[in-house]
């Protein structure tokens, strides 16, 4: 069954190859067909591969399998090659499974869009490349899904290419992430001096034998490769494409957000999670970093008015999340999250876009209202994504996922105080925020007239999706809720699990204090989104809601700092100064042209007096000298 | 041979003969002055190389001349028929007026 790997990733990017070619001259239902059916047999295949690797446990913890050489110059040897262990097989059946769902729900949302096979081809080739990214057995391959995978971003981003508002934001997420993919280019070519090979097992392995922990190259490898996952994740300071993402059809938003692409920063650090731990200063900075984030996302979402740039504040907050659980070794807890994230993640687009398309696709939470009624499905599923990226305790996937990730941040050997603050204080923030989209947009009374009713592509995927936002969860349960250890346990056999002291009253406490806090700021919401409404839409003149629109002015500071003296440069060299030397060459022998073609009038008589004139000077040059 | 006429006179004579000649094909705008013109140029040569060859006592000027002269009859019929040339496509002798290979 193991041998079965390639075709997982295969599958989509030959749905990509030929939805390329014959797109555009077959009919619509096809195209879904062919589209969807890649991805859910790669989905099933997944699943079945994860159940025969399960069997396997734990007498083999990783399987490879190599295709074929890709390249082979003077010792450098990368293969086309998959690994197949805990990690990737999590990140590979979350890809498939979740995007299976989004493109079943997409073959509906975007039934009227007139590329319709153009975006269900890259749709295919985001998912080829994620998995090829997760499933890579070295950091070459790894890098052409990384690639991959941004490249696909701004197809998608800027799908609706009409509107020069969309061109620009997918420009941005390429532009923004590029700045980060150079910095991890940079960290492989550092790797390869090192290591004279990009085999990640076979680097991990010498890493942990040869290098002393906190030496500069493991810092400067780790810090570079963070810079790539932080903007691939887009985490401060790079997170300011996200929010712009948004620009996309929503289908994309959900596998940009949930499922591929910004996870893949997450699971970068956790795939070099050796290296890292090789280099506490930079784990630290990671653990900083997601806790900053965090907050800075959570803060952003509370004012928002677009439902989907709530969520995409959301998504960068809950990225932060899982960052903050790397930072501190906790990396199974983070790909936990991951796991749950990418469930209610999708699942809140999902529902957040089948209310878009219900309602003329108004994004303003404020011309919204009252939807409940007539789209009661779509309700409870999105209350289901809210309870659980709210945290709603005992009964959600998220509540689990963030208790442990919360934990660890306080009791393992890497966690701080202020790591657990900030992380349990932006709990608090998350479920004013999205419960403030729930008791806007589903209560009070009706403003936009609600036009079309999802019908069943679009509701099996929110039904399935929000069940897994609340059974995804007791995989993992706390020992002093019980005690269940099945995602750990599979997790530690490819990752190491982070050091805990033991104590269940002290993490009863913790998970008290945050479940408390989740249901306070559902109060909260409720208090001043549902029966204070008129008061609820934020003030524009006020300062503080202002830079927390702007996602506390980042935007603002990286247009001064990097694109207004940019924008000067090229405005002051608009000529092109190096360029006018060469213009100077052709501008003079043009104008040597007019002088010397103006000798040639074409009467005899003159070229005869030229020959006269010429003769009678040589002649006195040769007399005179 | 001591009466003979100095070089220099002969010299002089064929250098007046040549600027007049060469003034004639700058001056005039009718080819056939100008091709009249040119015989008086080729003639002043020749006059300056007979006086040469008989300055120093050699054949050499004398040849020479008879060269000159071949030429100037190959010369003189090209041009002639270049003149009947233009005259058909001009309807003039006026060499200015051929001037459509201007750059």
């Amino acid at each position: 069954m193991l041998d079965t790997l390639w075709i997982v990733p295969a599958l989509p990017l030959a749905g990509f190859v030929f939805l390329a070619l014959a797109g555009g001259r077959i009919p619509r239902t096809v195209i879904a067909f062919i589209a969807t059916a890649t991805v859910g047999i790669s989905a099933l295949l997944a699943i079945a591969i994860g159940v025969t690797f399960l069997g396997l446990l734990p007498q083999e913890a990783s399987y490879r399998q190599v295709l074929w050489q890709w390249v082979s110059v003077a010792g450098f040897e990368p293969a086309i090659g998959f690994h197949l262990d805990a990690l990737s097989l999590v990140m590979m059946f979350v890809v498939t499974f979740v995007a299976f769902w989004i493109h079943l729900y997409s073959t509906e949302f975007m039934i009227e869009d007139e590329a319709y096979g153009r975006f269900f081809a890259y749709m295919n080739l985001f998912v080829a490349s994620m998995l090829i990214l997760v499933l890579a057995d070295n950091l070459l391959l790894l890098y052409l899904g990384w690639e991959g995978v941004g490249a696909c971003s701004y197809l998608l981003i800027g799908f609706w290419y009409h509107d020069s508002a969309n061109g620009r934001a997918a420009q941005k997420a390429f532009i923004v992430t590029r700045v980060g993919d150079t910095a991890m280019a940079i960290a492989l070519f550092l790797l390869f001096v090192n290591f004279g090979t990009l085999d990640i097992q076979a680097i991990l392995q010498q890493a942990s034998e040869s290098i002393q922990s906190g030496s500069l190259i493991a810092v400067a490898v780790t810090a570079l490769l963070l810079g790539g996952a932080v903007g691939k994740s887009a985490q401060l300071p790079l997170q300011t494409w996200l929010p712009d993402a948004m620009a996309g059809p929503t289908p994309v938003s959900a596998l940009i957000h949930a499922a591929t692409m910004v996870t893949a920063g997450v699971y970068l650090i956790a795939r070099t999670h050796t290296l890292y731990s090789l280099a506490p200063q930079v784990m630290a900075a990671v653990a900083g970093v997601g806790a900053l984030t965090l907050f800075i996302a959570g803060t952003a979402a509370l004012v928002q008015r677009d439902i989907k740039r709530v969520l995409a504040y959301s998504t960068i907050s809950q990225i932060g999340y899982m960052f903050l659980a790397l930072g501190v070794g906790a990396w199974g807890a983070a790909m936990f999250h991951f796991m749950t994230h990418a469930f209610f993640k999708a699942l809140l687009f999902l529902a957040a876009g089948a209310v878009i398309n219900a309602l003329h696709h108004e994004h303003d939470i404020f011309k919204m209202g009252g939807v409940r009624h007539k789209l009661p499905l779509v309700f409870w599923t999105f209350l289901i994504g809210s309870a659980s990226l709210a945290g709603f305790p005992l009964v959600t996937a998220g509540f689990y996922s963030k208790d442990l990730i919360l934990w660890q941040a306080w009791s393992s050997g890497q966690g701080q105080a202020w790591l657990w603050a900030i992380g349990v204080a932006t709990a608090f923030l998350t479920a004013i925020y999205i419960f403030r989209v729930v008791f806007i947009v589903f209560f009070g009374k009706e403003r936009t007239h609600v036009e079309k009713l999802p019908r069943r592509p679009m509701t099996v995927p929110l039904v399935v999706l929000a069940f897994f936002s609340i059974v995804s969860g007791f995989v993992e349960i706390p020992p002093a809720l019980g005690g269940r250890h099945l995602f750990s346990s599979f997790m530690s056999s490819a990752l190491p699990s982070a050091a805990v002291e033991e104590s269940h009253t002290t993490e009863l406490i913790f998970s008290l204090i945050a479940s408390l806090l989740a249901l306070a700021g559902i109060y909260l919401a409720h208090l001043f989104f549902r029966t204070r409404r008129e008061h609820a839409e934020p003030d524009a003149g006020k300062r503080l809601t202002r830079f927390l629109f702007g996602g506390w002015g980042f935007d603002w500071l990286y247009d001064r700092i990097f694109v207004r003296p940019f924008v000067w440069i090229a405005r002051v060299n608009r000529n092109d100064y190096i360029d006018s030397i060469y213009g100077g060459i052709a501008a003079l022998s043009r104008g040597l042209n007019t002088v010397f073609s103006s000798t040639e009038t074409g009467r005899v008589r003159l070229y005869a007096a030229g020959i006269a004139c010429g003769s009678i000077i040589l002649v006195a040059i040769a007399l005179l000298l | 041979m001591t009466d003979q006429i100095p070089a220099e006179y002969a010299l002089v004579l064929a250098a007046i003969l040549f600027a007049l000649g060469l003034a004639g094909v700058l001056v005039r705008r009718n080819i056939l002055f100008i091709l009249i013109s040119l015989e008086i140029m080729l003639n002043a040569a020749g006059l300056a190389l007979i006086a040469a060859g008989a300055r120093w006592g050699e054949p050499d000027g004398q040849i020479m001349f008879l060269l000159v002269l071949a030429t100037a009859g190959a010369e003189v019929s090209v041009g002639l028929a270049l003149v009947l040339q233009l005259y058909k496509q001009f309807r003039t002798l006026d060499i200015d007026a051929a001037s459509r290979m201007k750059g």
